[in-house]
């Protein structure tokens, strides 16, 4: 059995019972990238000294008879906007090529102290701005299921990774849908937390009051083994809700009878490729077949979701990245006459294209004379769109529909004109609005390609949504599916 | 409608510069996705109040105690130019 076929918690079993050591596990993990990373290009900065260190460590505490986490000298990806003390840390940006971080983000420590070890920094759309990784300052990752076309994004490089066995587990951001939307181009199992459940200390900010970090993984028990290692109330983050760390797991097998599914219209109707949502329509059978009522329902709102996720979100971005301006770390301009015109020639020879057209919308929306009719009303219609998930939550335990409307798209199909991309998260950004989770596991074929099924839940209510999640996941075998390549 | 004037006026405030043909582009592109907005005019919302956050958290703030904080080296080690413990920039005034 090939090691990078196996899932962490199948991985735990034979590392507790001395059947692999944590440095054979790495080192299997590492012959597999070198063989598929030139055609997939998951990583921007591999980090396997450091991965080594950490399973020697795990090794020695096993071969003792000590206790270890389940994650412990599991190989864990992390996407390139988390901080990672003394190991560079980019953004997939230009802007900072160079940034070696002083300090770790806290879901890179709570990985640390678990035992996990991290193999690399995975490639993204250039400040989590995008849904294909083609923005990433650097160089594009390919779907390990297709190399023609794009992983999906902003998590492009976690999810590849994941997908091509070149890490275990990742953690990705999500604050669209950039962890659910590759999740489902990629085949693998993706969620996004409740908004506060994850600490974003250390994550170099986006849209602060969207960003979530979560977790990537091949099956549900893995993302979700990986949500409670990270999760939990962080001082350092003060947007961190109050609880201590949860255990995911605990109710993950408990089945889906009688449980109350919704199918919101507005996520099934044109707009959604015929294929994913046939793949959809499966899975609604699959799931009464399982015991659970299965019934459509509306987020009258939803067709707001787009606008006002595009008036927030580069609101806030270009507040966040205000920041990057040559002073202080990363990239500054040479040859400049004045401070003015080193921010001026740093930031526009740092950032790419999208990232600077999200800053000049979103300080278009915030500025004098724009603020109210663009800016406010987005805030008002963000009451209205979490109120209609308030409202579906309180009669369904969980509401169902596809991730994405269609699959993984071929490179350069949807660059072209903005607002095709940003039609991409159409199912995914109402939830990081509504600050609700929301996951994605696969759910079928089209054209070779994986669907994904997106299942959202209550505000902290995870353990639902995992459940819904396992069961299905079951009773199916698309999460034993792997790409030929 | 913004004009190439509202988009020269936008970088300036965010601190970008532009080329000419950039200009153009974001002009075009900025009235296409504004144009797209204009569907939450019909919504009315005088009755509704903003989400700026989802969470009810107000006011998380720590003990105001000295702490541990980081390093002035390590805060000075990623830096273009330095003079002592000053980040050196080009001149201002």
């Amino acid at each position: 059995m090939q090691l990078f076929r196996l899932t962490a918690h199948e991985l735990h079993d034979l590392l507790v019972k001395k059947e692999i050591s944590a440095v054979e596990l790495n080192e299997a993990i590492f012959k597999r990238t070198d063989a598929v990373e030139d055609k997939v290009r998951a990583f921007i900065t591999p980090t396997r000294q450091e991965a080594l260190a950490r399973a020697r460590l795990v090794d020695a505490k096993i071969a003792a008879g000590e206790p270890v986490h389940p994650l412990a000298g599991i190989p864990v990806a992390v996407k390139d906007n988390m901080c990672t003390k003394g190991v560079r840390t980019t953004a997939a940006s230009k802007i900072l090529y160079n940034f070696i971080p002083p300090y770790s983000a806290t879901v890179v420590t709570r990985l640390e102290e678990a035992g996990a070890a991290l193999v690399g920094k995975t490639n993204l759309d250039e400040f989590a701005m995008g849904s294909s990784t083609e923005n990433s300052g650097f160089f594009p990752t390919r779907n390990p299921w297709d190399l023609d076309r794009v992983p999906g994004g902003s998590s492009g490089g976690s999810a590849a990774a994941v997908a091509a066995g070149e890490c275990v587990i990742a953690l990705g951001s999500d604050t669209g849908g950039s962890i659910r939307q590759p999740a489902s181009f990629c085949g693998v199992v993706g969620i996004k937390p409740t908004y506060g459940a994850v600490s974003r200390y250390g994550l170099i900010a986006f849209a602060s009051s969207l960003d979530q970090i979560g977790s990537f993984g091949r099956d549900v028990t893995d993302c979700a083994l990986l949500l409670s290692a990270i999760s939990g109330h962080d001082p350092l983050d003060s947007t961190s809700a109050h609880f201590g760390r949860q255990d995911y797991t605990k109710t993950l097998k408990d089945g889906v009878r009688g449980m109350k599914i919704g199918v919101p219209r507005e996520y099934m109707a044109e707009g959604i490729d015929q294929g994913v949502r046939e793949a959809v329509e499966g899975a609604m059978r699959q799931y009464e077949s399982l015991g659970a009522v299965v019934e459509y329902t509306s987020l009258p709102h939803t067709e707001y979701a787009l606008p006002t996720y595009y008036l927030i979100a580069p609101a806030e971005a270009s507040s966040n990245l205000a920041r990057y301006d040559g002073v202080r770390y990363g990239y500054r301009a040479p040859e400049v006459e004045d401070v003015v015109d080193m921010f001026m020639k740093t930031r526009s020879q740092g950032f790419g294209p999208e990232v600077k057209r999200r800053i000049m919308l979103g300080t278009f929306v915030l500025s004098a004379g724009y603020y109210d009719a663009y800016y406010l009303k987005a805030l008002k219609v963000r009451t209205l769109i979490k109120e209609d998930f308030d409202r579906a939550l309180e009669k369904y335990d969980v509401l169902l529909s596809p991730t994405s409307p269609t699959v993984a798209f071929r490179f350069g199909e949807k660059t072209g004109d903005p607002i095709q991309m940003y039609f991409s998260d159409l199912c995914t950004m109402s939830v990081n609005l509504a600050g609700v989770p929301g996951m994605s596991l696969p759910c079928g074929f089209v054209d070779g390609m994986p669907v994904g099924l997106q299942i959202v839940g209550r505000h902290f209510d995870e353990a639902t949504m995992l459940r819904a999640a396992c069961a299905f996941e079951q009773s199916t075998d698309y999460h034993k599916q792997f790409p030929g390549l | 409608m913004i004009s190439k004037s509202d988009v020269e006026h936008v970088a300036l405030l965010g601190r970008l510069e532009l080329a000419d043909e950039e200009k153009d582009e974001y002009t075009r592109q900025l009235n296409d996705i504004l144009g797209y907005f204009q569907a939450l005019e019909k919504i009315d919302t005088d009755q509704v109040r903003p989400t700026a956050h989802v969470l009810p958290l107000n006011n998380v703030f720590r003990e105001d105690r000295v702490g541990e904080h980081l390093p002035k080296e390590d805060v000075l080690a990623n830096c273009p130019d330095r003079d002592g413990d000053y980040f050196k920039v080009p001149r201002i005034v």
